[in-house]
Parts: structure tokens; C-alpha cells; sequence
């Protein structure tokens, strides 16, 4: 797994996120705790992101110049696990440890045994700002490499997700993305209930970033934002993401209740992933942990 | 491009005017190290070190949360990276602290001028009197408060040749020479700045002159002052503080800050968990601050040599 990945067809995309979304489920499962909502709205972005953009290797990370990702909003974690274990960057069967004691996988994100994780998080805002230093280093020292961040839409809401945004375009970090995983819920009901982000765009634009609205859950949608990131020469890219929370889990789609932390049932699981495709028959090995053995499951 | 040597501790120096010196002095041995500001360069001794080397110099704003993780991320690129800022406002940023650059790791130095009553006009708001407290508090930090410009200059390099999260307070006010030279610094050691046998005067940061003043008045009176400089709160040097206590039994501690959690905080913790002996404590006693001259501020709520020797008359008087 130590070479890079070569580009992937939409097809193949989308049948990794699909068995990251299972994967997901079934740590959340296992780990009887932690926040599937946000978790599965983030997925398609996420596997686009490594399987295409970063396109990482165990090897890139003993050398500091490397792309970087940022998962700011830390809670989605169980997306973000199950994405680099597909792409070769963590055992499989770590994910089998989520949340439990004396494992590497921290319930949020955390700097240490898994290198992959560049940060550590869980307290919403910090990781933007973070990553926006892994971008002004990445400036000074005259490497021209990416770093993304993926922030919640509650997220939005702390101010130190302000400081950064207005510093990013005053440095003209062109080098620099934010993806914003625009679900619409965060933890106790929809963002305009409990604090207005809209009009986002426009908030993003009169900060002196180039904002690109796309639907997040649309792989080619998702390439070409990236591609046109690739592209902007003068200023940090937003790109605001359209989303559904709980997305590919019809009973958990755009419930708030899903947001976490969740205890799943059996029937949860079985449930779910027979949204994600998996039978009754193969749900066993994701109730018994036994998919977490394999290879490539 | 490099600078002259900054003739650190001259003509009144404060401790910030010291530290942004020794940036300059240290940058070329270090190349490759940044100082972020948060529009206090003037305050903080920084614009020194801006004016040298403006390509090593970050602007931040008035936005010390992004200021504090954006140097968690810069230094993911193999650099050590110095935040400087007012240490009431880098309260601001604590949790920042705590996630972003602690809990990773991440070689960044806190320094914060502005500590304490010394502090003076500015009043309450701009007087902290909590740092020492809190970012002991924080796993992984290392809390240092350097007692003269010279050892200010010596913290700051030693600072560079540790690879982690650190918190240094500098301060305002002119400060008192201590040292003719630039002392041996090492984090995790305090030294003892005068020996003696009756009772151990533990202090840091502008009260460690007062705590010399203060042995010197109680030499007067036939009691044998020992004074530890205790430049480095956590690690704090257990094995000096001890060594003192075994031979005095009776201890004052000194700083210009909360009684609570700071220094006062680290001598209890050592004396109740290895040397059982009195302490009596001076600093400001679970109390704001006020506007006033540092002067008038440190009668007022007792940051002096007088408020030290009473202390040890009282701690004496409890052997």
C-alpha cells in the first residue's frame, strides 16, 4: 500500500466511500458511542480528498513536506479513520478500537500513534486555524504544497473560525482550502435555529475568499472544485459543500438525533447497513467485528 | 543582514525589552525559528527582533486564538515558533494552548510581558495575576519567569534547544540586575542565589530582587537568609528546594501573582509531598489589581522586601 494510488474512476469513488460508510457504522457500533450524523455527510468529501488529492503513503510522513489534511471538525472522526484505513494509512483492524482504552484511535482526533491525524481536535475551530499554519509554514519556507481543512457548518459559529479566515486571505494563501461540510444540523437542531449562518457565501466572498458551492455528496462535483482550487493563484478557497447529515442511512438522514454521541442498536446497525447495501448475511461480520480483519473489506 | 549583539540588560532594561533582544542575538545560530505578534510588538520587546529579521516576523492581528493554533500548524514545518503577546491576552487563548499545542506537542513558546501589578497604569484588566497558575496546570508545559534581563536572554536560548510547549513571562517595568553575567540556564533547575540557614526564600521573576533585599535586611537582624531564583516553576527543581528546607525548616515564597496555583502553588506541592515544613506566602492575595505606579501597587498589596521579611518573621516564629 505504499504506493501512491493512481486516479480513480467516479465509479470507484463512490464504492469506497460506500464501504467507508459501512466501516464507519460499524466502529461507532462497536465503539457504543460517537456521531454518525456528521460522520456519513462528510464521507464522499473525504474520499475524494485522499484517494485523489493527498493520495498519501505511510512513507510521506516522515518528511514534514507533504500535503496536509485537517479534519477540524474532530468529531467525524470515525469517517476520517475508516477513509485512511482504505487508502493504506491505518491497520484495519485499529478501527476496531475507536474509543476504547488503551488504543490509538482517540474518540476526536489526536497527534501520536496514527500519523495520518495532523492535528489534534474536538474543540471546534482550532483546526482551521492550525492548518492555516501548516499553510503560512508551508509559504515561508518556499514549499508549494496544499493543506485543506474540513470544518463543520455549526463550526461556523466560533469566532476564532473568523480570525483565521480574515489572516488566510490577508496572507493570500492560495495554497489553502477550507471544506465546509454544509449539512444543515449541528448537535441540537438546524444551524438556522440555532444560530443563522446564511448567507454563507456571501460572508466567505466579503472575507476575500473564492467560494465555490457545490453538492458534497456529487464525486464529480467534488473533483472539480478541487480542481479549481488547484488553480486559484491569489486567494484561499472555500469550498462550501452541500450535504445531507447521516447521508447514505435513510432513518438517519437529516435527524438531528443522529448527530451523536449515538449508541447503535444491532437493529441500528443491521438497519443501516442494509441502506449501504450489506444483507443481513454479511451484516454479521460487521456485528462480530470480523470485517475489521480483513484486508480490504 | 545580522544584526549587532543587542547589549542585553543595559540601561534599565525590562525583562521584554530583554527578551526581544535576545531574539535578535539568537536568530542567527537558530535560523530557523518565528515570532508571531499580536499587535504588540511595542510592548512585548518583539520589534527588535521585527526590525532585524521583518521575513521571520509574522503579523496576527488582534486574534490571539488563531494566533496560538496557527503556530501549533507552523511548527508541524520543523520550526520552533514564539507567540508573543500581553499574558492576559494570551488567556484568551488557553484552551488554544491546551489543544493545539500541548496536547500535540508542538514546539511553541509562549512569552508573555505584562505580568503581573507590575503591569501598573493600565489597571486590573491588563494584570495578570492567573498565567503562572494556569499553564502550570496544562500537562506537557514547561512554565518558566526569569528573575533579570541576562537570565532572560539565557531562558530564551534555552528555550530554542527544547523541543516542546513552553510559557515564559518577561515583564514591564525596568528590572533589577541580579547577575554580572549571563547565568547557566537549564529548565528543571532553580539555583540558589544565597546561601544561608535559618530560612529558604523562594521567588521568581521581579520578586527574586526583593527576596535578596530582603535577606539582606534579615541579615541585619541575625537570621540567615537562603534565597532560591526559582526560574523554572514546572519543571520545578524539587531536589533544590529541598536540600534548602532540610538545612532551614522554614520556607516564604515570593511572586507577583495570585498566592493560588502559581509559585506558592509549586512550593506546597513540594514541601507537603517531600519536606514536610511552615510556609508563609507573599503575592497578591486572591484579589484584582488596580491602576497605580508599580511602586505604589507593590505597598499597596505587599510585593516587598518589608512584606518578605515579615513573612519570614512569621514563618519563623511557626518552626
Amino acid at each position: 500500500m505504499d504506493l501512491p494510488q493512481t486516479e480513480l474512476a467516479v465509479a470507484d469513488l463512490e464504492k469506497r466511500a460506500l464501504q467507508a460508510r459501512r466501516l464507519s457504522l460499524a466502529m461507532i457500533y462497536h465503539a457504543a458511542s460517537g456521531h454518525p450524523g456528521g460522520s456519513l455527510s462528510a464521507i464522499d468529501l473525504l474520499t475524494v480528498l485522499y484517494f485523489q488529492e493527498l493520495k498519501l503513503t505511510n512513507a510521506a510522513f516522515s518528511n514534514w513536506k507533504r500535503p496536509r489534511f485537517v479534519l477540524s471538525k474532530g468529531h467525524a472522526c470515525p469517517a476520517h479513520y475508516a477513509v485512511a484505513a482504505l487508502a493504506g494509512l491505518l491497520p484495519m483492524r485499529e478501527l476496531n478500537g475507536l474509543r476504547k482504552i488503551n488504543r490509538a484511535l482517540q474518540g476526536h482526533p489526536h497527534v501520536g500513534a496514527t500519523p495520518f491525524v495532523e492535528a489534534s481536535t474536538g474543540s471546534l475551530g482550532q483546526g482551521f486555524s492550525i492548518a492555516l499554519g501548516m499553510a503560512m509554514g508551508f509559504r515561508h519556507r518556499g514549499e508549494n504544497l496544499p493543506v485543506y481543512a474540513m470544518l463543520g457548518d455549526g463550526e461556523l459559529q466560533e469566532g476564532q473560525v473568523w480570525e483565521t479566515a480574515m489572516c488566510a486571505a490577508h496572507y493570500r494563501l492560495n495554497r489553502f482550502c477550507a471544506v465546509i461540510d454544509y449539512n444543515k444540523l449541528q448537535s441540537d437542531a438546524r444551524n438556522s435555529e440555532i444560530m443563522a449562518l446564511e448567507p454563507l457565501a456571501d460572508k466567505w466572498r466579503s472575507f476575500g475568499w473564492a467560494v465555490n458551492e457545490i453538492n458534497g455528496h456529487d464525486v464529480p462535483a467534488i473533483q472539480q472544485a478541487f480542481k479549481t482550487f488547484a488553480a486559484e493563484t491569489e486567494r484561499p478557497t472555500v469550498i462550501i459543500a452541500h450535504t445531507v447529515k447521516g447521508k447514505g442511512v435513510g432513518y438517519m438522514e437529516d435527524v438531528p438525533a443522529w448527530h451523536g454521541s449515538v449508541r447503535l442498536s444491532d437493529d441500528n446497525l443491521i438497519d443501516a447497513l442494509a441502506a449501504c447495501g450489506v444483507d443481513r448475511q454479511g451484516a454479521a461480520a460487521y456485528l462480530s467485528g470480523a470485517v475489521f480483519e480483513e484486508a480490504q473489506p | 543582514m545580522n544584526a549587532t549583539p543587542q547589549l542585553i540588560g543595559s540601561s534599565g532594561d525590562s525583562l521584554r525589552e530583554a527578551f526581544g533582544k535576545s531574539l535578535v542575538d539568537l536568530a542567527t545560530r537558530y535560523p530557523d525559528f518565528v515570532v508571531l505578534d499580536g499587535d504588540v510588538a511595542g510592548g512585548t520587546g518583539t520589534h527588535h527582533f521585527r526590525k532585524h529579521y521583518p521575513a521571520r516576523f509574522y503579523q496576527c492581528g488582534i486574534a490571539e486564538q488563531n494566533m496560538v493554533s496557527m503556530a501549533a500548524g507552523m511548527a508541524t514545518c520543523a520550526m520552533p515558533v514564539f507567540v508573543t503577546t500581553f499574558a492576559v491576552f494570551s488567556l484568551r487563548a488557553v484552551e488554544q494552548v491546551r489543544l493545539s499545542v500541548a496536547y500535540a506537542r508542538r514546539n511553541v513558546k509562549i512569552v508573555a510581558s505584562h505580568p503581573g501589578l507590575d503591569v501598573g497604569p493600565d489597571g486590573a484588566s491588563a494584570q495578570c495575576l492567573e498565567d503562572l497558575a494556569i499553564y502550570r496546570a496544562i500537562p506537557g508545559m514547561v512554565v518558566l519567569s526569569p528573575a533579570d534581563p541576562l537570565e532572560v536572554a539565557a531562558a530564551t536560548e534555552a528555550m530554542l534547544r527544547y523541543d516542546g510547549p513552553v510559557y515564559m513571562r518577561s515583564g514591564r517595568s525596568p528590572a533589577q540586575r541580579i547577575f554580572e553575567t549571563t547565568p547557566p540556564f537549564e529548565i528543571g533547575k532553580n539555583r540558589v542565589l544565597r546561601t544561608g540557614s535559618d530560612v529558604t526564600l523562594i521567588a521568581c521573576g521581579k520578586m527574586t530582587a526583593q527576596a535578596l533585599a530582603a535577606a539582606d535586611t534579615l541579615a541585619k537582624a541575625s537570621i540567615s537568609a537562603e534565597v532560591i531564583n526559582a526560574a523554572s516553576l514546572k519543571p520545578f527543581d524539587h531536589a533544590c528546594l529541598r536540600t534548602s528546607v532540610a538545612k532551614t525548616g522554614a520556607v516564604v515564597s515570593a511572586e507577583d501573582h495570585n498566592v493560588i496555583g502559581g509559585l506558592a502553588g509549586a512550593v506546597a506541592e513540594s514541601l507537603a509531598g517531600g519536606q514536610p515544613a511552615p510556609l508563609e506566602t507573599v503575592g497578591v492575595r486572591d484579589t484584582f489589581g488596580e491602576s497605580g505606579e508599580p511602586d505604589q501597587l507593590n505597598q499597596k498589596y505587599g510585593l516587598t522586601p518589608a512584606a518578605i521579611v515579615a513573612a519570614a518573621e512569621r514563618v519563623l516564629a511557626r518552626k
